[in-house]
């Protein structure tokens, strides 16, 4: 790429310089801008949600006994209070968080400087999509305040269906929600297809937007489904018609089928964008050119594909038929593929490469160990047999943890320290980034992996209370969480210090190929003085000794 | 061995079913299969990171290789076989798991927010699970209100319990012994005390226990049953000797195979007596007019209950 080092000289006002004032934020049309605020939404949601999870840890520290005086020990909240807790941190988790993050906020902020564009297709769009997200939050949290949802975040009939409190205004945020996600992947289709700079081929497109580009598909096209879903259990709710509850001649199961066909795509709605920030990681910071460029990217699309196909691996045992069970296993199994030859290719990845062990790299082979976990114990739940056992245990909550957050989650934070240079121009302080990491690295383990036998020897999720055999699990566990919020505490320290007084970077602090290390960090307003013409790939990084790769 | 599957493992629980055994052992084979893997990819993160770590700021990649087809088709295919044996593995297994044998012991389960009810054929009822030991068993089970499961973490058993239609899950044990058994299907406040037991006996001890101690005076559910049939209007239509009324007679009804107006075959089994009570156009037998009331809202589910193990006797 020939632009590299062209703008270091100057530093022109930047995006972030280049209006003032909150309004000049408030209804700003820069993708830029959007995506940053999309950013301090998001690590906003990833508190509160982060509050409550330690909550609901604390209160499984100890078992709630009776002793034989007849005092009651070991409850902090009430099973009321406890059921809102797990199923607002899900709630807050899966769709104020995990689903806007990485594409909302990074896939913003990137998308249209990777490919060389000025903005996405639709400017205006992106911003209702802001303000469709703000409003959505703000239905959740007025219906938390307003008593609060007991419900799971999975919402079944016919609990939902029947219960007090303000399951509709809750369901109706996340309908809400819904629609802002529709509104950004439509955006990012139309901008990948139509705005890429000359010479910006398919081939050459970052694999994060081949990702991101898969995401969007299934966000454009799953998501009306479970806003059909929640419309319907709302009028259930509102108007008591049967479409659910079995007293009103509904079928409850039905509602499962509706949810898991939304919300298995979902799962790749959350895991991929995670997937695509890993190919910049492991190439950027170890200089080298990614192995199995194609392999990846068509992965992503046989994702985006075949998830539409396997719910029913979540209804194992919810009365399906055998045979059912039977198909939806081996597509299962089908879909587990590409995942492994993405892992497999990452690794590959590294081979031979000069790999500086930054904070960057740290979160990326964190991802790689902790996702490659969540992927192996998939395998128990993709298979009939063991599923029977392990459905609905903490093996469960385990496992989906090991995905999302070891995942999607240390991607996100790995790309935060990825593109924080480009995103605010100053460097944070590496040393504390580094024991973050580690930190998080030894936290999330201490807290999950003992979840993994507590659930295969028995214990069942969404537990208020449980059998003293598992206590000593369950106090791991919580210790775990301790270390978790440390550190993110660190991380938040250093992170505020780098924005007022970290040292200021070049255009390109980590040498890496792509585009948007092409114009300055922070970015101009219009990110290109003039489209640049792109003549290479995104990882053409130089060998040792001069050559190129083919 | 023996005892150290009774006592459980690291991982799992004691293995107290005839099939546990096999669940635990496809369970042992994944596990070593994932720390065969998990071991090869971290390894590799470990060593490369180790082996290829930036010593100076300006070092460079050694190697640029983007590609190699060999190894990329070896690390497609060879996941792909391993995961397909894992399937055929675990389909077989679950099979077993998912159909109980003929002439199984059938109890009837009811779960309810927040209790598990269990109705034996004579019709004790009981809020513990009491089984013979090296019988299998069959549970058929309905809830009367939300979701609840069923889970027998020690028989690998589970399934979930659904209101307004039947789940079944068998399984036989092997020793007398007592088993825990959780609800792990979210039900609100009480999910998480939701618990009952299994209490395995000897087989003359159950018989023993089953006549003297259980029996609290209701009625079995065939005796309400054959009454039903005349005081809910049945024997007005439906003969229990074979002769043919406006409909089909009841006699050796249960288990046959039935053929439908629309072409459709079923196999008479609990789910589909409910569904020709409750919503009788669903599936109209061949040969006989449409004219079966719906009894949807006029009929209890114990109400149903009762006429479908009726409706069993009538061999
Ligand atoms: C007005 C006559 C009438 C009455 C009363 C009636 N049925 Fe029926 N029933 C029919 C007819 C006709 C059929 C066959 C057509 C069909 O499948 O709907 C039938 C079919 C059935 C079947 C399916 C049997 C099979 O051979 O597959 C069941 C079970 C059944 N009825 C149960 C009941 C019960 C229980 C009652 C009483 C609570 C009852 N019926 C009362 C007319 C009646
Ligand atoms: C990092 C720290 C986190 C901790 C300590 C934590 C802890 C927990 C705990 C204890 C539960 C309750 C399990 C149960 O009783 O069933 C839970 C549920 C859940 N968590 Fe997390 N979690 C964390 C992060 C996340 C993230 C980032 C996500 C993002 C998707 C997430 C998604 C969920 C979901 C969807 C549930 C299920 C809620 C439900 O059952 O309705 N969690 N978590
Ligand atoms: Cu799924
Ligand atoms: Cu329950």
């Amino acid at each position: 790429m020939a632009t590299t080092e062209t703008l270091d000289h100057a530093q022109e006002v930047s995006y972030l310089g280049a209006k003032k004032g909150i309004m000049s934020w408030l209804v700003t049309i820069d993708h830029k801008r959007i995506g940053v605020m999309y950013l301090a939404s998001v690590l906003a949601t990833f508190t509160l949600g982060g509050i409550l999870a330690l909550l609901v840890r604390a209160e499984l520290w100890a078992p709630n006994i009776t002793t034989e005086a007849g005092e009651a020990v070991g409850a902090l909240f009430s099973a009321d209070v406890y059921n809102r807790l797990f199923t607002l941190h899900g709630l807050v988790m899966v769709f104020l968080f995990i689903i806007p993050s990485v594409p909302a906020a990074f896939g913003n902020f990137v998308l249209p400087l990777m490919i060389g564009a000025k903005d996405v297709a639709f400017p205006r769009l992106n911003l209702a999509s802001y303000y469709v997200y703000v409003i959505g939050t703000v239905m959740a949290l007025y219906a938390t305040i307003a008593g609060g949802v007991d419900t799971g975040w999975t919402f079944y009939t016919p609990y939902s269906a029947s219960v007090s409190g303000p399951v509709v205004m809750m369901v109706m945020a996340a309908f809400v929600l819904g629609f802002s996600s529709i509104f950004t992947g439509l955006n990012f289709i139309v901008t990948i297809h139509k705005m890429r700079a000359p010479g910006m081929t398919w081939q050459r497109l970052p694999l994060f937007l081949w990702a991101i580009y898969a995401t969007s598909i299934i966000q454009v096209m799953a998501t009306p489904v479970l806003g059909i879903t929640l419309c319907l259990l709302a009028m259930e709710r509102a108007m008591g018609v049967g479409i659910f509850d079995p007293a009103l001649g509904g079928d409850p199961v039905l509602f499962q089928h509706f949810f898991w066909f939304y919300s298995h795509p979902a799962v790749y709605i959350m895991i991929l964008p995670g997937m695509g920030i890993m190919s910049e990681l492991v190439t950027v910071h170890a200089r080298k050119t990614i192995f199995g460029y194609r392999a990846i990217a068509l992965s992503s699309i046989a994702i985006a594909v075949i998830s539409f196909l396997v719910w029913g691996h979540h209804m194992f045992v919810s009365g399906q038929s055998v045979y059912a069970g039977m198909i939806f296993s081996f597509l299962t199994f089908l879909v587990a593929i590409p995942s492994a030859i993405k892992v497999l290719n990452w690794v590959a990845t590294l081979y031979g490469g000069s790999i500086q062990l930054n904070a960057p790299m740290l979160w990326a082979m964190s991802f790689l160990i902790l996702f490659t976990i969540g992927g192996l114990t998939g395998i128990f739940l993709g298979t009939l047999a063991t599923d029977v056992h392990l459905h609905d245990t903490y093996f469960v909550v385990a496992h989906f943890h090991y995905v999302m957050v070891g995942g999607t989650v240390v991607a996100f934070f790995g790309a935060l320290h990825h593109w924080w240079p480009k995103m605010f121009g100053r460097m944070y302080n590496e040393f504390w980034a580094n024991i973050s990491a580690v930190l998080f690295f030894i936290g999330f383990n201490v807290t999950f992996f003992p979840q993994f036998i507590m659930g295969s020897q028995g214990m069942p999720r969404r537990y208020y209370n449980y059998v003293e055999e598992f206590e000593v699990f369950h106090k791991i566990s919580t210790s775990g969480t301790w270390l978790i919020g440390l550190s993110f505490i660190i991380m938040a320290v250093y992170l505020i210090q780098s924005l007022r007084k970290g040292e200021k970077v070049s255009a390109n602090p980590w040498g890496a190929r792509s585009l948007e290390w092409a114009t300055q960090s922070p970015p101009i307003e219009h990110n290109f003085h003039e489209i640049p013409t792109v003549t290479e790939g995104p990882y053409d990084f130089p060998k040792a000794g001069g050559k190129k790769a083919h | 061995m023996a005892s150290e599957t009774a006592q459980g493992s690291f991982w799992m629980p004691p293995e107290a079913s005839t099939f546990a055994g096999d669940v635990d052992a496809l369970f042992d084979f994944i596990y070593w299969l994932n720390v065969f893997f998990f071991v090869a990819i971290t390894g590799a993160v470990v060593y490369f990171a180790i082996k290829y770590r930036r010593k100076s700021d300006d070092q460079l990649a050694t190697s640029q290789v983007g590609h190699n087809t060999l190894i990329e088709a070896a690390w497609t295919f060879i996941p792909l076989l391993i995961v397909i044996a894992i399937f055929v593995w675990g389909f077989r297994v679950f099979l077993n798991q998912s159909v109980a044998p003929d002439g199984a012991y059938e109890v009837k389960v009811t779960a309810k927010a927040y209790l598990w009810q269990y109705t034996y054929p004579n019709g004790a009822v009981t809020g513990e699970l009491f089984v013979p030991e090296d019988t299998p068993v069959k549970l058929v089970m309905s809830s009367e209100d939300l979701l609840h499961s069923f889970f027998v973490p020690d028989f690998r058993v589970k399934s979930d319990v659904v209101p307004g239609r039947y789940t079944t899950v068998w399984f036989e044990a092997p020793d007398p012994g007592e088993h825990v058994v959780f609800c792990t299907e979210y039900c609100g406040a009480g999910h998480s005390g939701m618990m009952s037991k299994v209490i395995v006996l000897p087989k003359d001890e159950f018989q023993e226990r089953l006549e003297k101690d259980f029996i609290d005076g209701d009625i079995p559910p065939a005796e309400m049953g054959a009454k039903l049939y005349t005081s809910a209007g049945c024997s007005a239509c439906h003969s229990i000797n074979g002769t043919r009324l406006v409909g089909p007679s009841w006699k050796g009804l249960f288990g046959t195979e039935r053929k439908f107006a629309d072409g459709s075959t079923a196999k008479v089994d609990e789910n589909y007596l409910r569904e020709s009570i409750l919503q009788p156009m669903n599936k109209v037998v061949e040969g006989y007019p449409p004219s079966m009331p719906s009894y949807q809202g006029q009929l209890k589910d114990v109400q149903i209950d009762a006429l479908i193990a009726y409706i069993k006797t009538l061999k």
